[in-house]
């Protein structure tokens, strides 16, 4: 069954539509990402499948259930911009919070002293929220957004503003999450986070989707038709390479429409070079980022 | 348990645990203790002296000879306004006046002093024209005749019911203390329960946290937990005031006695104190929520309910207006303008008797309009709160209005 479902949503405040007809799902156990320039409607369509705001028309879908009160605490969220009540314990707050998501106190406190230890926090849990740094009120604030088990997690720039080694931290935690089932979706502007992270991508720009899909084949499908080449000895002409170019350390070849990589890396092999890489080259994402945006200014 | 009582207890104990919330529950009563004490130590201080001060008088009519001990105030005479500036610039009189020859047809005594003050004393007032009367009918009245007229009037009123019988509640100034004192106490816990209220919403608000409650609770759910348990804790408070309001006074006429043993409470002021206090909270408190959805920070949001506590305070500014002119038609409006109607029953309570109908349509103006701006609140409220930055405009919201 699909963790998410999201059909036809569309969302517009006052007269302008920021929210245009936007379809995708997420699985269970997989982690999503939702990338888009600044004001794409990422935010809203956050909000919509957190039940925050309801869309104009169309429908979000969890677990085959549509959103209501219910559905609710099944829902995991860690907001862009964080805070929490600063006079009020790190320990209370977590209880607070998950107690609004249905959980028991007994329960939430016994999971909450759990994530803090998991976390290194466990030192902290009687401190207020405003004696906290930011890295650890984020630690917190992550916590709260998993402690209930929830089906769906939307982490806004979770990594922003903390420190290698909890970033390194998160990360596991988020491929535990994504091993136990749940679906998480993953919004930010790190391309490379989305590329070590996420097994398929939305990229929304102006409310409507513009990339959907697997991220390796929405990568081929951009990718420039040249191949990277690490090599000892003289290469001289190849049949099928319109050009070539040498980088530091490396040559990219670029490939005439017909050949296809496979050939020229037999003809290579065939001359008997010593290869020591041969990479068929793919776009960073960041790369297919402002192409797909740049082109959607124009 | 229940989402929306989880949202009310933990927003009555985050308000009752702050500081000023418990500095200004203590404090009130803290500060009547205070007056109480330092009452009785001025009164025990300052208890009029019962030193005869003499006044110098020269009579320039003739035949003011008799009644020159006037209480505590002695009158000695001098031939010439000469020697009674002498004897006041010697320290031997206080002061002195002189009846001039025409004072039959124009009534004017001269007075001199040298002391620096706005009227002459109350206590030489009394002596001087006591002892211009008395002079005046000496000997055409008799004795008995002269006290009268010279207080002619000791005024002993008591209110009977409608069968006749002595009233319980007998007005006056003794009825009038509590009811102004709580007047100003009710706007204060009124203002600033909302204005808590404000700040909490304008603080989730401006950290974002309100998009985790909203992803647990709904918007009517967390309105509902919020305004009751804040408001909880205003009542709470109110309640230990009121509480402490008859333990106070028992003191306050056991030690000092006098004007404060006349004190009593009006017919049903309790009943009115709390149920005014509910639904004037309950008004602010909507109104707070709306403003609280729509302004960008709570300091913003402050400036703006302050339009709105005006009204409220407006009955604490014309007291003595309502004191004196206690049956003008503009007090019946403030009684049923809701936003002045919690603050201007009670001080009115303290005056005179508000006719039922009057009480009953002030009730019904406040709870149809609580539940009017509640309904308004609840569609700009999921909208705006998510909205920061810019403050919408006052069209926009009017548009969002009708078509939320």
């Amino acid at each position: 069954m699909l963790a998410v479902e999201v059909s036809h949503i569309v969302k517009s405040f006052a007269d302008k539509v920021v929210v245009n007809d936007l379809s995708f799902s997420v699985a269970q156990g997989e982690i999503f990402g939702l990338i888009g320039p600044n004001g794409a409607g990422k935010t809203t369509t956050i909000r919509m499948m957190m039940d925050i705001i309801k869309p104009d028309s169309g429908e979000v879908t969890i677990l085959g259930e549509k959103l209501s009160e219910a559905t609710k605490n099944k829902l995991g969220y860690l907001p862009e911009e964080r805070g929490l009540y600063k006079k009020l314990g790190v320990l209370d707050s977590i209880i607070y919070l998950a107690s609004l998501k249905g959980m028991d106190r007994r329960s939430a406190e016994e999971k909450a002293n759990e994530l803090l230890n998991q976390t290194g926090m466990l030192p902290h849990r009687g401190k207020k929220i405003e004696e906290l740094s930011r890295g650890m009120g984020q630690i917190i604030q992550f916590i709260v957004g998993i402690i209930h088990d929830p089906e769906l997690v939307v982490l806004d720039e979770p990594f922003a503003g903390l420190d290698p080694v909890n970033t390194e931290l998160l990360k596991g935690m988020l491929a535990d999450l994504r091993n136990q089932g749940k679906a998480l979706v993953l919004s930010t502007h790190q391309m490379n986070e989305i590329e070590e992270l996420c097994d398929r991508i939305l990229m929304i720009n102006h409310g409507r989707a513009v990339l959907y899909g697997n991220l390796a084949e929405i990568k081929s499908k951009y990718r420039s038709n040249s191949v990277l080449l690490e090599f000892e000895g003289e290469l001289g002409e190849v049949p099928g390479v319109t050009e070539k170019r040498t980088h530091k350390g490396y040559t990219e070849l670029m490939l005439d429409g017909k050949t296809t990589p496979h050939q020229v890396l037999e003809r290579l092999v065939n001359r008997g070079i010593m290869i020591n890489r041969f990479e068929v080259a793919t776009p960073p994402l960041n790369e297919i980022f402002l192409r797909v945006v740049g082109k959607n200014h124009e | 348990m229940n989402k929306t009582l989880l949202i009310l207890r933990h927003e009555f104990l985050h308000t009752a645990k702050r500081r000023g919330f418990i500095v200004m529950t203590v404090i009130v009563p803290l500060v009547a203790l205070l007056l109480i004490g330092v009452f009785q130590l001025v009164s025990g201080i300052a208890r009029p002296t019962a030193e005869v001060t003499t006044i110098g008088y020269v009579d320039e009519l003739g035949g003011f000879q008799q009644y020159t001990s006037q209480g505590n105030i002695t009158l000695a005479r001098f031939d010439t306004p000469d020697d009674a500036t002498e004897a006041l610039v010697n320290g031997d009189i206080k002061e002195y006046f002189v009846i001039p020859s025409d004072y039959i047809s124009t009534g004017v005594i001269n007075r001199y002093t040298l002391e620096k003050q706005l009227a002459a004393s109350s206590a030489t007032m009394t002596a001087i024209k006591n002892f211009l009367t008395s002079n005046l009918l000496a000997g055409k009245v008799p004795e008995a005749t002269v006290v009268r007229i010279e207080a002619p009037l000791n005024l002993v009123s008591t209110r009977l019911t409608e069968t006749g019988a002595v009233a319980p509640e007998q007005g006056g100034y003794g009825n009038f203390v509590i009811p102004a004192v709580f007047s100003i106490l009710l706007a204060l816990a009124i203002i600033f329960t909302s204005m808590y209220l404000l700040q909490g919403l304008g603080d989730e608000k401006e950290n974002r946290l309100i998009e985790v409650l909203l992803s647990s609770v709904s918007a009517r759910q967390l309105l509902t937990g919020k305004v009751l348990g804040i408001g909880a804790a205003g009542l709470a408070q109110v309640a230990i005031w009121a509480i402490s309001v008859p333990f106070l006074l028992n003191l306050a006429s056991s030690s000092i006695g006098g004007f404060f043993s006349t004190i009593q409470l009006p017919a049903n002021f309790i009943v009115l104190a709390v149920v005014y206090f509910i639904l004037g909270y309950l008004l602010f408190a909507v109104i707070s929520a709306s403003i609280g959805a729509i302004s960008s920070n709570s300091r913003e949001g402050q400036q703006l309910i302050g339009i709105f506590t005006i009204p409220l305070l407006i009955p604490l500014w014309f007291m003595s207006l309502i004191m004196f002119l206690p049956d003008s038609p503009i007090w019946v409006f403030f009684t049923i303008f809701p936003l002045s109607a919690p603050v201007e029953v009670i001080v009115r309570l303290g005056v005179a008797d508000i006719p039922a109908w009057q009480l009953a349509t002030s009730l019904a103006v406040m709870v149809l309009s609580i539940i009017g701006i509640l309904l308004l609140t609840i569609r700009v409220f999921r909208t705006y709160l998510l909205m920061y930055g810019k403050r919408p405009g006052w069209g926009e919201i009017i548009r969002n209005l009708r078509s939320g």
